[in-house]
């Protein structure tokens, strides 16, 4: 198993959080999660300009084995989507924290740091699953 | 003899296995009062021998009428083959495949009928069959709405020629996810959408029939362009043997259809008292993941070898549950078989044959029916084999009469079209001879001169 990328918020859905320069979140899917679903062959992503509420879809990923959503893990509103992925979402499989990203959200307030993961709790959730 | 294979002893064993203390434990979750205490109005069991008896008795009630209803489901000639191939075993004993890829000639059965109905509706992708016509309806709109995520209104355009019980399922079945059907208004004289279309909200879909209920030709192109052009989608719902005449929806319009959906059952299912019948689905490829069901592909295998596989199946319910594109995704695995041998026996060139003829036939009938006093067309324009016609009286009782005299006459399109008046639907489709058309005509020319109905 790689090392987790150290300056990244996680959630326990497998997802993880980047705060960009410009203010904006930067969301993913984890390097486990790519390897546990498999790989990906569509990207459904939401439009720019929605908003998103934490806890409720985003957007779905399709792999040959199952399509599963992703989860808003704050509130706000999406400023971008990786557009990329549409033709070619194996990007996700390839490079999970860098450009396989898959939307930009800018928050709605401060972010609740307390409801997303460590990195070490992270790994820590990860280690739990394994067993 | 009861045919259930386990004894009371087994029954108890299991009981015990699962620690529940008698059957009836098993249907506690249902709320007491929807329980029913006793079945009154069942009569009690009847020996093989006199139930068959009933039974043929009740049969021979029905008569061998000559049939001339449309109205959703046709009288078609289904080739001997057709059924002594889709009951072998190997096709009749089949199921939805669970371990699909182990029954390699249900999968390319299914690939073929999928092809030969993308042809047919000029789309790219079919989904391997829906219930009927009126659940494809349903799961058309609840993919358009998936699909137009730009749209949130959730409000569906229905032309005035769109079954009206495909609609009451519709709404049955989307109406729970805030989908909404609103009418397009008629023209009295076309019997098709009125002229000036409305300029308000878009809609998220528009769902166009063709051949209307009531038996017209729409102008599909002027609809499918005005709805493109408010970005909504463009539901194409048609009868699949007049597809052998009339232009596929995949090419209406500029840019064609995005959902093609019908009724499957003239493809060579009897009308058997109204099912079982099967839905068919196409779609442009761009929209191809919204489709509900299943889709059957052609792959390779390791060795290199053609074969047939399940694809897009990770939006199907066993994987997706609660999120899939539809949970009634199963498909009418017999039916499509029978429509697969029908449609590869007949072959297009037969297909576009039974068309004509039953054009011609109606054609012939109405014109036979219309030089009747009292029985006028209802609309002016083209049809294909179901035509509208306006009685000096009440429908119903013109009915009650032919049915006397052995001919189902007819659809009364008064109870769903109430401002028609007096309206009766009728077609004849191939299988009617010169001499049975003679046969209604003078028989409706009799109920008509004894003064059916007149009074009523």
């Amino acid at each position: 198993m790689s090392e987790l990328p150290g300056d990244l918020m996680y959630t326990s859905e497998h997802e993880w959080l980047r705060r960009e320069d410009d203010g904006s979140i930067s969301i993913g899917v984890t390097d486990h999660a790519q390897a546990a679903l498999g790989d990906f062959v569509y990207v459904e992503l939401p439009e720019v300009g929605q908003d998103v509420e934490s806890g409720g879809d985003m957007a779905v990923v399709e792999s040959v084995k199952a399509a599963s959503d992703v989860y808003a893990p704050i509130d706000g509103k999406v400023v971008a989507v990786n557009d990329g992925l549409s033709d070619d979402p194996e990007t996700i499989n390839s490079d999970p924290y860098g450009e396989g990203w898959i939307v930009k959200i800018e928050p709605a307030g401060e972010i609740d740091e307390g409801a997303l993961l460590t990195p070490d709790a992270y790994q820590a959730l990860l280690d739990e699953e394994e067993v | 003899m009861p045919f259930i294979p386990h004894t009371e002893k087994d029954t108890e064993e299991m009981l015990e296995a699962i620690g529940a203390p008698d059957l009836d434990a098993l249907f506690d979750e249902i709320p007491k009062d929807l329980m029913i205490e006793s079945l009154d109005g069942v009569p009690d069991a009847m020996s093989e021998m006199a139930i068959k008896r009933l039974m043929q008795e009740r049969a021979a009630q029905d008569g061998a009428p000559m049939c001339f209803i449309g109205a959703g489901a046709y009288d078609h000639h289904v080739p001997q083959a057709v059924w002594d191939i889709a009951t072998r075993s190997e096709f009749y004993t089949a199921y939805t495949p669970y371990q699909a890829e182990a029954s390699q000639g249900t999968l390319q059965t299914i690939y073929e009928y999928q092809t030969m109905i993308a042809e047919l509706t000029g789309l790219d992708v079919s989904n391997a069959s829906l219930y009927d016509g009126a659940s494809a309806l349903a799961e058309a709109a609840l993919m358009a709405v998936r699909g137009n995520r730009k749209n949130k209104s959730g409000r569906i355009l229905l032309a005035p020629g769109v079954n009206p019980t495909y609609e009451k399922v519709a709404a049955v079945i989307a109406g729970a996810q805030n989908i909404t059907f609103e009418r397009l208004e008629m023209d009295s004289v076309t019997g098709n959408t009125v002229a000036d279309l409305p300029d308000d909200e878009a809609p998220v879909a528009i769902a166009i029939q063709q051949p209307s209920f009531p038996g017209t030709l729409e102008d599909v192109d002027r609809l499918t362009d005005w709805a493109h052009e408010r970005g909504a989608f463009v539901i194409g719902i048609v009868n699949p043997t007049s597809l052998a005449l009339l232009k596929a929806p995949g090419h209406w319009g500029e840019a064609g259809v995005d959902i093609a959906c019908g009724e499957g059952q003239p493809l060579g299912v009897p009308l058997s008292s109204g099912g079982p019948y099967f839905g068919f689905m196409t779609c442009k490829q761009k929209h191809v993941r919204q489709m509900p069901g299943r889709i059957i592909g052609r792959t390779t295998d390791l060795d290199g070898q053609p074969g047939f596989t399940l694809t897009l199946q990770a939006r199907e319910q066993h994987i997706r549950r609660s999120k899939a594109t539809s949970n009634i995704c199963t498909n009418q695995g017999l039916m499509v078989t029978a429509a697969t041998i029908y449609m590869a026996l007949v072959g297009f060139h037969g297909l576009r044959s039974i068309a004509c003829r039953s054009h011609q036939n109606t054609a012939r009938l109405v014109d036979g029916l219309t030089a009747l006093d009292g029985v006028e067309r209802l609309f002016e324009g083209p049809y294909f084999h179901e035509v509208a016609l306006r009685l000096d009286r009440p429908v119903g009782a013109v009915l009650e009469a032919l049915s006397e005299r052995n001919i189902l006459g007819g659809f009364d399109l008064q109870p769903m079209y109430p401002d028609l008046g007096n309206a009766l639907l009728v077609c004849a489709t191939e299988t009617k001879t010169d001499a049975d058309i003679e046969a209604f005509v003078a028989a409706l020319g009799e109920v008509l001169a004894e003064g059916n109905g007149r009074s009523a």
